[in-house]
């Protein structure tokens, strides 16, 4: 049973997203919870980073709703917005992509000016100032006449977080912003994440299987695993659950409900012999 | 896909069919964004500076290399009829009515096509365009269309720049090195070429291989399979598909001018 907020920003009702016959999400329902940290994890191939793009509205569920809260409690289904109403929406938000996405012919400066310049009638003077600002958040006030070619992957994430929040969205959504980062560099995003949410009053929803720094972060966890919700709660509550799937992920257990071979015939069936033992009868105990 | 089963014909029917309705609405929607494109003229500038002057080098080499040969091979079919001193006319008429636009399209499409689509697909691969599509920037508006409108302005002045250099290769060629005399060069191309019915149909073919050209360039690169793969093909297919069309279309144009 999904937990209820009083006061969410993002609610999936019912959702149900698949490519052609292959369904992803499967009736799913949830909700991110207004000025939380939420977390999305679950195993690869779970639907994770299809939620996010449902809530961009860059996908649209085949069934279901997906509602996006106003201040006063008002909401707009996102999959059934026109363009122009989508774009609205998608102002009020910030997306951080997995490798950043920055546009490589602008420099780090301009990578950041750019929804500033596109959306808001501001001074040149003013828009440095933003820029700046966002930046210094980012700790990479330092490198902003530095092009995307000429700086880290984890720099690089950090660029385009200063650049999802330069019009101060509501909601920001982060596309596994700990994968392949150095131990330094996911510490910095971990830290960075609660502290922009806390600080700049954002709702944040992020995509992870880094089991130690989401814990950390987290007020809200929720693990996906064949297109529904398996668990979801606080992170010490997800770290006690019992569901024998949940408990694989949270443990990082090889094998279990989510099986490590792929199902498919079976090695009699594909070699016509029983399956021989690792290490030939001759040479058995040769070790001991 | 076997065209003997009814089902696989027809699924590629309509797949052909779905491509063909997204690249119509695509190149309606670019023709629509021309007043919000030029409002922002910078973005078309750029884009200029970008296509036109990046091609400036090849388009003047080869003008002048074709004006080489065109002053050779016409003195050599003129001087049998002693007319050695219509080879400015010959020269000129062959490059502002066909040669001009039709070479100048097809190393467009070679130079500055490729690199279009490959910009637009790379965009696409590295997740820019939905980068934009997320900050609810239009990536057709911002992105597409004033490379659109740089392309079919510069493609006209590209052809003029490779006709000029052609005549002047001519002109090398004839007056100097073989000696024709430089008055009848000059005076045959001020008498017989006609600003509407010679400049004028070369322009109109230049400005239609830049609608031509640039939209399929753009809608490889937007279509592109956002893998090094994808973008390879589409590469590819630009060039292929812009040069068939181009050559295609210049008879269809050519004949349509020969019968008004």
């Amino acid at each position: 049973m999904a937990p209820s907020f009083s006061d969410p920003l993002v609610e999936l009702r019912d959702l149900t997203f698949g490519y052609g016959e292959r369904v992803i999400l499967d009736g799913v329902s949830l909700t991110v919870p207004r000025g939380k940290v939420t977390a999305l994890m679950g195993a690869s191939g779970g639907g994770k980073t299809t939620i996010l793009r449902l809530i961009g509205g860059q996908n649209r569920a085949q069934k279901g709703e997906l509602r996006l809260y106003g201040a006063g409690g008002d909401h707009v289904d996102v999959g059934a917005l026109d363009q122009e109403q989508l774009y609205a929406a998608r102002r009020r938000m910030g997306m951080l992509f997995q490798f950043g996405a920055l546009f490589a012919g602008l420099s780090v400066f301009e990578n950041v000016a750019f929804p500033l310049r596109e959306h808001a009638n501001l001074s040149d003077g003013m828009v440095r100032d933003i820029v700046l600002m966002k930046l210094n958040a980012v700790g990479l006030r330092g490198a902003r006449h530095l092009m995307p070619s000429e700086i880290s992957g984890g720099m690089a994430r950090r660029v385009a977080l200063a650049r999802a929040i330069a019009l101060d969205p509501e909601l920001v959504m982060y596309d596994e912003p700990f994968s392949g980062l150095d131990p330094i560099s996911l510490g910095t995003a971990a830290r960075l994440i609660r502290q922009l949410n806390d600080s700049m009053g954002l709702t944040s929803v992020f995509v992870s299987h880094e089991l130690e720094e989401t814990f950390q972060i987290a007020d809200h966890v929720i693990i996906l695993a064949n297109g529904k919700v398996a668990a979801q709660g606080k992170p010490e509550d997800v770290r006690k659950s019992e569901d024998p799937l949940v408990s694989q992920y949270v443990h990082a257990l090889p094998d279990g409900p989510v099986r490590f071979h792929y199902p498919g015939p079976t090695v009699e069936q594909d070699f016509g012999v029983a399956p021989a033992p690792l290490v030939p009868p001759s040479r058995q105990g040769a070790w001991s | 896909m076997s065209w003997y089963r009814p089902s696989d014909v027809g699924f590629s029917l309509r797949s052909q069919l779905a491509d063909l309705g997204l690249g119509a609405r695509l190149f309606v929607r670019l023709l629509m964004l021309f007043g919000r494109a030029f409002r922002r003229f910078g973005l078309i500038r750029d884009q200029i500076h970008f296509l036109g002057n990046y091609s400036l080098a090849i388009i003047a080499v080869s003008g002048l290399f074709v004006g080489f040969v065109f002053g050779l091979q016409g003195y050599y079919t003129l001087q049998r009829y002693g007319s050695a001193e219509a080879l400015g006319l010959l020269v000129t008429l062959t490059l502002v009515r066909e040669l001009g636009p039709v070479v100048t399209a097809l190393l467009f499409a070679g130079r500055a096509g490729t690199s279009l689509t490959a910009e637009i697909g790379l965009m696409k691969a590295g997740e820019q365009i939905s980068v934009m599509e997320m900050m609810a920037v239009d990536p057709v508006q911002r992105v597409l269309a004033p490379r659109f409108w740089a392309g079919v302005i510069v493609m006209p002045l590209l052809a003029a720049v490779f006709s000029a250099t052609g005549i002047i290769g001519g002109w090398v060629v004839g007056v100097l090195m073989i000696g024709v005399d430089a008055g009848s060069f000059w005076s045959q191309i001020q008498g017989g070429v006609d600003v509407w019915q010679d400049v004028g149909n070369g322009l109109i073919k230049s400005v239609v291989f830049g609608f031509t050209v640039t939209f399929i360039a753009l809608l490889q690169g937007y279509e592109a399979q956002a893998t090094p793969e994808g973008v390879s093909k589409a590469t590819t297919r630009t060039v292929v598909m812009a040069s068939l069309a181009v050559l295609g279309l210049d008879f269809i144009l050519t004949a349509m001018m020969f019968s008004l």
